[in-house]
């Protein structure tokens, strides 16, 4: 039992990184029915900015809560920057023509941004500090959870629940939904589309990049393959919930992380990456619209 | 001066001309109705207006102001405001979600309550439903849904796209008696495209006959109901 509830936190944890990245893909895929596979990358810049930013003010001796507000900012702003750009430059242009083609389109920017930061930076892991602090009162459980799972989870938590106020009660929010529901009716309504479009990449690079500095502290190092992996894995999440529905996405997440936690700690570790691809595949069997996907009555 | 002027609007699907040539002029004040069969063009030259379906040549003029080549969403904010073909309902929002979509533009939280008032008083069967997602509304309710959506945007002209569609006669005159009220009491222009041309000349000042993209005729409302070609063509007598 002890192993089990061990092994069910870390997959908490880990299901809880999956959820910030997945719900950028879902958010989007929402909006503009297509999948973001540059998303993966801009979670890998968000770690890197942090490392960036944070070693630099480490080295000038700032003090460490310092560090991690500014470098958290300072990566939240400049993922934002790339997923606004993103949509701007590679996207936009192609937002009446197939679905194949800015999904084409995706690809070329996620191997162009994978690139850039293996030229840009280098191609070995490179070890990333622990920003987040030692939490004294975690000591007594330290052995079910560590500071850095506590930290995420709390995190994680809070996003979530700002989140979905912004979507259920703001303006912006509100908007995001009737965009997502119907473009053409919202533009008669007065909504300016392509502010809502681009609001929507910009809060989804936000919640990658939060995902990226957490994930880092977690593990401990970062490379510019990073984001490949967990933006399939995100995405396999968001597709298991239901792509385009944010409770599914989080809850694709945390069934995710479950699962890869448990499959590694009772069958085997080799299979890690595995199980996520067998879950996606017993999806698209079983439920092609995700455990949450859109199938509401609607009359016509 | 006429609200509304269309002047010679051309507006193409690619290589094939939708509307060829569209003259019409709606004062203020006014119901006019754009009556034609199927695939006439109705449903182009309320999207042209609005922006949606951008027009190649010609002039939409609204209150003086040249809007063709205005984005769809600022022409809201001009005091133009559409009921959709189909009434677009957002399906996953409430029916007050929807209703303040349809202020989206106005900031100013006492008026829009107010007429969010009036909307139920207009529709009592919305105010029964405030809570419900409008996509489990019956067509005739999600028809009023439309039409108040539309009203909070407190529009100086309203265009309404077929509000007969789909629904049994004694919603439709319902539906239609209160769009001569809103017209009434609100002083609210309007420009309806209709099929159903018996009941849309019955509460319009001035009439125009849309045929294969181009305007046919235009007249008063009497005139057109006793008018010969219009009986055979519309009227089905």
């Amino acid at each position: 039992m002890d192993y089990f509830l061990k092994l069910f936190l870390s997959g908490t944890a880990k299901g809880s990184i999956y959820a910030l990245i997945a719900l950028g893909y879902t958010m989007v895929y929402g909006i503009v029915q297509l999948i973001n596979f540059a998303h993966g990358e801009v979670y890998m810049i968000g770690g890197f900015t942090a490392l960036i930013v944070g070693g630099f003010l480490f080295s000038l001796g700032v003090s460490t809560p310092v560090v991690l507000l500014v470098s958290i900012l300072a990566a939240v702003l400049y993922s934002a920057a790339f997923g606004f750009t993103i949509e701007r430059v590679a996207y936009r242009p192609l937002r009446n023509k197939t679905r194949l083609s800015a999904l084409i389109s995706a690809i070329g920017i996620s191997l162009i941004l994978q690139n850039f930061i293996l030229l840009a930076q280098t191609e070995k892991y490179l070890s990333f500090p622990s920003y987040l602090p030692e939490l004294k009162f975690l000591l007594p459980v330290r052995e079910y959870i560590n500071s850095t799972q506590f930290i995420i989870l709390v995190t994680t938590a809070i996003v979530m629940v700002a989140l979905t106020f912004l979507i259920k009660f703001t303006r912006i929010g509100k908007a995001m939904r009737a965009t997502a529901q119907d473009k053409q009716m919202a533009l008669l309504v007065g909504v300016n589309i392509n502010q809502v479009i681009s609001v929507t990449f910009i809060i989804g690079s936000a919640l990658a990049a939060i995902g990226g500095i957490l994930i880092c502290s977690y593990m401990g190092q970062i490379n510019y393959y990073i984001g490949f992996v967990a933006g399939i894995k995100a995405f396999v999440a968001a597709v298991l919930g239901g792509i385009g529905s944010i409770p599914g996405a989080v809850l694709g997440s945390f069934i995710l992380g479950w699962t890869e936690s448990l499959g590694t700690g009772y069958i085997s570790s080799d299979y890690e990456d595995a199980f996520a691809f067998i879950i996606l595949i017993l999806i698209l069997i079983l439920k092609p619209d995700g455990i949450l996907g859109k199938n509401q009555k609607q009359k016509v | 001066m006429a609200l509304m002027e269309l002047k010679n609007v051309s507006t193409y699907y690619g290589n094939i001309q939708a509307l060829k040539g569209i003259s019409l002029s709606v004062e203020e004040g006014e119901i006019v109705t754009l009556i034609g069969a199927n695939g006439a063009g109705k449903t182009t030259t309320l999207m042209s207006i609005c922006g949606i379906t951008p027009i190649r040549s010609g002039q939409v003029i609204l209150d003086g102001v040249d809007i063709s080549s205005i984005s769809p969403h600022k022409i809201v904010s001009m005091g133009l405001s559409q009921v959709p073909e189909g009434r677009r309902i957002f399906p996953q929002l409430t029916v007050l979600e929807n209703l303040d979509m349809g202020a989206f533009l106005r900031d100013n939280k006492s008026l829009i309550k107010a007429d969010l008032e009036e909307v139920f008083e207009l529709f009592p069967r919305l105010a029964e439903r405030r809570n419900q997602a409008g996509g489990t509304l019956s067509g005739g309710e999600q028809q009023m849904l439309a039409i108040s959506r539309a009203l909070m945007a407190r529009p100086r002209i309203l265009l309404l796209d077929e509000p007969s569609l789909g629904l049994a006669p004694i919603i439709v005159h319902n539906i239609f008696q209160i769009i001569k009220r809103i017209n009434e009491e609100r002083k609210t222009t309007i420009f309806l495209v209709e099929q159903n041309a018996n009941m849309a000349l019955k509460i319009a000042n001035k009439g125009y006959v849309l045929q294969n993209g181009a305007i046919k005729m235009a007249d008063s409302s009497e005139h057109l109901l006793v008018n010969e070609e219009v009986r055979k063509a519309y009227l089905g007598l």
